[in-house]
């Protein structure tokens, strides 16, 4: 949780700067989402969200459905935690009774998230049992991966209104989604490659990763602030 | 401190308000009302309430599949296929099934849940017993004390069985018996007949079910039996086989060997069969008749007190000491046997001695 605190505090605050620049209401969207996708991607810049990245990635069909779920849960959480950010606590605060947002919002969030993959999984598998066979089994594990819990935090940070925390949190899934059929696809390619026998498995995979992040920095200069 | 409290308040209140909405869901969403499953082709129907596992959901309806890991998806034994309503196969069913499975439509019935009517299949020995009510359409004396008795099903119309099985055949109350009671007999007639079955029945002295039989049942009567029941069956193997039965205990071998001759068989037996005379012999002649045409067959008929009258040139003896005669040392053959315990237990340790082992040699011991 330290290593995410510091990314926190880090974190450029892209969306402060677009808005000074005021484009239309339509450009300022499309710019925090593809900040979220590329720029700040949440798994290959901010390396949150690891373990199913490790865990998942060995071949692209699961990889797909992984990568899918935390797509649909980051946009569902990250706005519903906007909602009950700026439409709740901070409202209460205002009001004047003495709570402390700030630290409250980490435990509200992850019993927000919780709540919302369950609630998800008994609805899609009432819905279309075809995306609850795609997606099903990968719900339950995203309740504990930090990436979603990140994009709520990052969403606080940025100071987002709701709508753009809608598109925000679209763009951090999408930026994982990427990031990890990328990887699925590299990791089918190398299981015809010779590896050497320490280097097996997660090492090469980390490693792999860390060049992954290094390419992604080429997207630092594309939005302009 | 008052923060911490309102804090933590709200934290509480948050979170209740999510368990109960999540409660609600649970109640609304996850009810799928009454399903019903219908199990090989309308044979059985159970209506169970929706969003249970298909596994559970028959257990509790009397249809038991088997399964090793108690319903978590890993020892795939309780497969069955599922023709309707199962719905995509899921990820967790994939790493258990061949391509070849999941094209028959064959699942892993603890990972699938009942979410609407459907239509599954099962092996045929899992599916439940049945009442059987049934017309009795002949009655004929195999010998002095043994009847066969031959009836007409009418509800159902057809019965599904291995040859081996016995059913339980009710008595009603009659005369000094008060109340219904059910004793169990082999069946004697073949698989292949579906409509009828035929039992072998000996008279047992002051027996209930057999005294009815021979004293009150009458052709054209109504009886009701359950059944198939039993493990009583051919092995799958080609070894060779050695029938050993006595009395009424000529049933299962009478139905097995016209059904191996009617399914093509080519694995060797010998059948022995003893009796005290002459007159407790019976199909002597469709015996003799079936180990002439048919090279795989071998019929011992055997009889331990021959009268002078019987004119017998067969073989004479205990049926043990027959057996003993015939079979070759250090057989690979399987035993089965049919008939008293007494006979049993003596048949047992000629076919130990034989070099047959204990779990090469299966019984229908009746008392």
């Amino acid at each position: 949780m330290t290593d995410m605190m510091t990314i926190l505090a880090q974190t450029t605050d892209t969306a402060e700067a677009l808005r000074q620049t005021d484009p239309s209401m339509m450009t300022q969207m499309v710019l925090i989402l593809l900040a979220a996708a590329f720029t700040e991607n949440i798994l290959l810049t901010r390396f949150l969200g690891m373990c199913p990245f490790l865990a998942v990635s060995r071949n692209l069909r699961s990889a797909t459905g992984m990568g899918l779920a935390v797509v649909f849960v980051t946009t569902g959480t990250v706005f519903l935690n906007s909602l009950l950010y700026y439409k709740v606590l901070v409202p209460i605060q205002a009001a004047g009774v003495p709570i402390p947002a700030e630290s409250l919002k980490l435990i509200l969030f992850i019993v927000i998230i919780a709540a919302f993959v369950q609630f998800m999984e008994m609805l899609i598998e009432r819905i279309s049992l075809k995306l609850y066979v795609a997606l099903g089994i990968f719900l339950p594990l995203i309740t504990v991966n930090c990436a979603i819990l990140g994009a709520s935090l990052f969403m606080v940070n940025k100071d987002l209104t709701n709508a753009e925390s809608l598109v925000y949190g679209f763009g951090a899934g999408l930026g994982w989604c990427i990031a990890i059929i990328l990887m699925a696809g590299i990791r089918e390619k190398l299981k015809k490659a010779k590896i050497p026998a320490g280097l097996e498995g997660p090492g090469i995979t980390l490693i792999i990763t860390g060049i992954m992040a290094l390419t992604f920095i080429i997207f630092q200069g594309m939005i302009q602030t | 401190m008052n923060a911490i409290l309102v804090a933590a308040g709200i934290a509480c209140a948050l979170t209740t308000a999510l368990s109960v909405l999540l409660l609600v869901a649970e109640r609304v969403l996850v009810n799928y009302g009454q399903c019903r499953i219908d199990v090989n082709e309308g044979e059985k129907t159970v209506e169970v309430k929706g969003g249970g596992t298909l596994l559970g959901s028959l257990k509790s309806n009397g249809v038991y599949l088997a399964s090793a890991c108690g319903g978590r998806g890993t020892c795939a034994y309780c497969k069955c296929q599922i023709h309707d309503g199962g719905g995509p196969v899921g990820p967790t069913e994939q790493p258990l099934l061949t391509q070849d499975e999941i094209n028959r439509n064959v699942r892993i019935s603890c990972q699938v849940k009942v979410r609407a009517d459907m239509k599954i299949h099962v092996p045929e020995d899992l599916l439940a017993v049945k009442q059987y009510a049934a017309r009795t359409e002949r009655i004929r004396d195999l010998t002095h004390d043994i009847k066969e008795l031959r009836f007409a099903l009418t509800e159902p119309g057809t019965i599904k069985f291995k040859a081996g099985r016995y059913v339980q055949l009710e008595a009603p109350a009659y005369g000094d018996n008060p109340e219904p009671v059910q004793r169990a007999y082999s069946i004697s007639s073949v698989p292949s007949e579906t409509d009828h079955v035929e039992l072998i029945v000996r008279l047992v002295p002051g027996g209930i079910c057999t005294t009815y039989v021979f004293e009150h049942l009458k052709e054209g009567d109504d009886v009701t039996f359950t059944g198939p029941f039993g493990e009583f069956e051919i092995n799958e193997s080609d070894k060779p086989m050695v029938w050993i039965a006595g009395g009424s205990g000529m049933a299962p071998f009478w139905s097995m060997v016209r059904h191996l001759k009617e399914v093509g068989n080519s694995r060797p037996v010998k059948y022995f069969f003893g009796a005290v005379q002459r007159r407790d012999l019976f199909f002597l002649e469709e015996l003799r008749a079936l180990a002439k045409e048919l090279d795989w067959f071998e019929y011992y008929p055997a009889l331990s007190a021959a009268a002078e009258e019987d004119n017998w040139d067969g073989d004479v003896g205990l049926i043990t000491e027959v057996v003993d005669t015939y079979v070759e040392q250090g057989t690979d053959a399987e035993g089965y046997l049919c008939g008293s315990p007494g006979m049993c237990d003596a048949a047992c340790k000629v076919l130990h001695a034989k070099g047959i082992t204990t779990d090469r040699i299966f019984f229908d011991k009746f008392a």
